[in-house]
């Protein structure tokens, strides 16, 4: 057995990922083989840069930042979980996730069975060899997969707490829903000091399944996370996402839907917020491989201090997605005048015969809102902040019930400045 | 009701004002005493909305001279939500849409503040909801627009009703009302009516800014005023808005072209 802890002098790498990969134990454990391809994916393959297309706005600056070893974790506290919900740390703080008593419906996924389904998500939805992904790859000593059937009463809630430690922490999940299955997840990531969170989620939906799919994600300006989330969705299936991350200083959410043979319905709601010299990214990308399918997508941001907000929007419509219907909103808040906003559709529209609606818009604080609330008594001060919660509430509403205990808008709204609402500043819309 | 000792809660005077460069007030000069109901009524771009707008505060009008005092104090050093505060209200002629803001919070955060203002108890949501109950009786509302975002999806006559509720949980003691007949229908229109005259008392004032002569039939003037060209032309009692209806507003026309009497500024 060759220790792939061994840093291995390959040009192409770099220097973070070198001594990441020579921090590590050997591979070994369930994920083994996984890890050693992970690994060498990394020797081969460096760090995204600002020079790759896909990461032109997204400095990974933050990352090299972060102590290039595991994280080990220290259990934080958390807050008590709400009525009808499942809750599981994925962060290493609690062990052995085969011995769970597990909710009727939810299987933990035999060694074989694992070994089969493992990476083909990623790798049916082109994400396979992502840098974002092996790295996951190389470090996740553990993944949580399960079959899911019938309909499964409680949320399941996924935490992974980083708190204060330096380094990395891996999350993998796989979830497979046979047909007509339901499930509702809500995943939280949280971090306190200057680590990296890494995840990748990969579900498969059988025919008329149905995922709830929440993720709040709460950092800390010194901390990233990485999340990778890989969705094939089979004829009449239902994927919604409701994703919130306010706080970090990178953080880079992707996710990457497949309808195999379309007719299915994909809704994905986003919100992220900066402040300080934050940086976050949403780079979705969905593909309709077959007629009838649909897309809502809502992604939201807000911009203050010297913040950076960048969402890329891919939609691929090939020939044979014939009779498609997307929509793409992206709306953009921009509270100070050093703060960037970054928004782009990507659309490639083969098929002829399909409706792909989407807009952008980017604005200040409304003036007339402002004042509205002003003339009513109301300071400006508090009123911005009304007008924030306004703006935060739509997706904010969306997540599961089981985001209310993590107090997500108090978490949003304290990481804002209230922002300098002078003038309406600029507003612009485009093709909707 | 017009009491000639009663106290004076506004008096603008020599008030000019203007947007961008464009100047718009030119020498308004206006006192409202408490118990009385005044009425603005002049064509579009005489300076009505603009005066109420300068009055509430709005950051778009700059107030080149002149003096407002609210009882006795400079109403103009204030910021608009102070003004607010101490109750001076401006029911808007295109109430604001605020979406994911609730409506019912919305009310409750501004009552509280003029209560704070007032020296009162700030009420929790409990006891709010017992008073908007209450006072939306006053314009006959349906408590679903309660829960709905601030005047969103509202017809323009619910968002006139959502204007006088809230003029009915503030309690002002001076309201200005811009506007507030249009895009109502006769029976819209009789609602409103019914609740700004609910909500006028001996201790308060109101200033009514309109068009046309149907909102006077509703709510009775004490006094008339004729705005043009961004001052007070012609002032008058009821009778005015009548003779308004039917002669229409050209005499104005003749009248400014006469030459301007002494008093006038710049």
């Amino acid at each position: 057995m060759t220790a792939m802890g061994t840093p291995v002098a390959v040009a192409s790498s770099d220097p973070w990922s070198q001594a990441l990969l020579s921090s590590l134990a050997p591979a070994a454990g369930p994920l083994e083989a996984v890890q050693r391809r992970g690994r060498a994916g990394l020797t081969h393959q460096a760090m995204p840069s600002r020079r790759a297309e896909a990461w032109r706005f997204t400095d990974t600056a933050v990352i090299q930042a972060i102590a290039p070893q595991l994280l080990q974790p220290a259990p934080e506290a958390l807050p008590a979980c709400g009525e009808g919900v499942w809750r599981l740390r994925l962060d290493g703080g609690e062990e052995a996730l085969a011995d769970q008593a597990w909710p009727a419906g939810l299987t933990p996924l035999p060694g074989p069975d694992l070994e089969l389904a493992l990476g083909q998500t990623l790798a049916d939805t082109g994400g396979r060899e992502h840098w974002p992904v092996l790295l996951n790859k190389a470090t996740a000593p553990r993944v949580l997969a399960l079959r899911v059937r019938g309909e499964v009463a409680p949320t399941l809630e996924l935490v992974s707490e980083a708190g204060a430690g330096p380094g990395v922490l891996p999350v993998r999940v796989l979830l497979l829903l046979e047909e007509q299955a339901r499930l509702t997840v809500l995943q939280v990531h949280r971090s306190g000091g200057a680590n990296l969170t890494s995840v990748v989620v990969e579900a498969r939906l059988g025919r008329g399944a149905h995922l709830s799919h929440g993720v709040l994600a709460q950092g800390h300006p010194e901390a990233a996370l990485l999340a990778h989330l890989a969705v094939v969705q089979h004829p009449d299936s239902n994927f919604d996402q409701v994703s919130t991350a306010a706080g970090w200083g990178l953080v880079r959410v992707e996710p990457r839907v497949l309808q195999s043979e379309g007719s299915a319905a994909t809704s994905l709601l986003g919100l992220q917020a900066v402040r300080g010299q934050q940086l976050a990214d949403t780079h979705s990308q969905v593909r309709f491989g077959g007629p009838d399918g649909t897309l809502e997508q809502g992604h939201r941001a807000i911009a203050d201090g010297a913040g950076r907000s960048v969402f890329n929007g891919a939609v691929q419509v090939p020939q044979a997605a014939q009779r498609t219907n997307a929509s793409q909103l992206s709306r953009n808040l921009l509270l100070s005048d050093r703060a960037r906003i970054d928004t782009k559709p990507e659309l490639e529209i083969v098929a002829d015969d399909v409706r792909c609606a989407h807009g952008a818009t980017v604005s200040r604080l409304q003036q007339d809102e402002l004042f509205y609330l002003q003339s009513r008594g109301i300071g400006v001060d508090q009123a911005a902040r009304l007008l924030l919660r306004g703006f935060c509430a739509e997706v904010l509403a969306a997540l599961p019930a089981a985001a209310a205990p993590w107090q997500p808008l108090e978490h949003l709204l304290d990481q804002e400045e209230t922002g300098d609402p002078e003038g309406t500043g600029d507003q612009e819309e485009t093709g909707r | 009701m017009i009491r000639s000792d009663a106290p004076i809660l506004l008096e603008i005077r020599d008030l000019h004002a203007r947007v961008e460069d464009q100047p718009i007030l030119r020498g308004v000069n206006l006192t409202l005493r408490a118990g009385e109901i005044h009425a603005v009524m002049g064509r579009n771009g005489s300076g009505k909305s603009t005066l109420s707008k300068v009055l509430a505060g709005h950051p778009a009008y700059t107030v080149t001279s002149g003096s407002v005092l609210y009882r006795g104090a400079d109403l103009l050093a204030l910021e608009p939500e102070q003004r607010a505060r101490i109750g001076l209200f401006l029911g808007f002629q295109y109430p604001v849409e605020i979406p994911g803001v609730s409506n019912l919070e919305f009310l409750r955060v501004a009552t509280n503040a003029r209560r704070q203002e007032q020296g009162l108890e700030e009420l929790d949501t409990f006891a709010f909801d017992d008073l908007v109950q209450e006072r939306l009786r006053v314009v006959q509302m349906d408590p679903a627009f309660l829960e709905r975002s601030v005047n969103q999806g509202f017809s323009g006559g619910e968002k006139k009703r959502n204007e006088i509720l809230q003029m009915a949980l503030l309690e002002p003691l001076v309201a200005i009302l811009d506007e507030t007949d249009s895009g109502l229908d006769i029976d819209a229109l009789r609602i409103v009516a019914g609740g700004v005259n609910q909500l006028a008392g001996p201790d308060t004032s109101t200033l009514l800014i309109t068009h046309y002569q149907r909102l006077l039939d509703a709510i009775v003037p004490d006094f008339v005023h004729v705005m043009a060209a961004g001052r007070i032309l012609r002032t008058g009692g009821k009778d005015l808005a009548l003779e308004l209806e039917e002669r229409g507003y050209d005499w104005v026309d003749a009248e400014l072209a006469q030459p301007l009497a002494g008093a006038e500024v710049g």
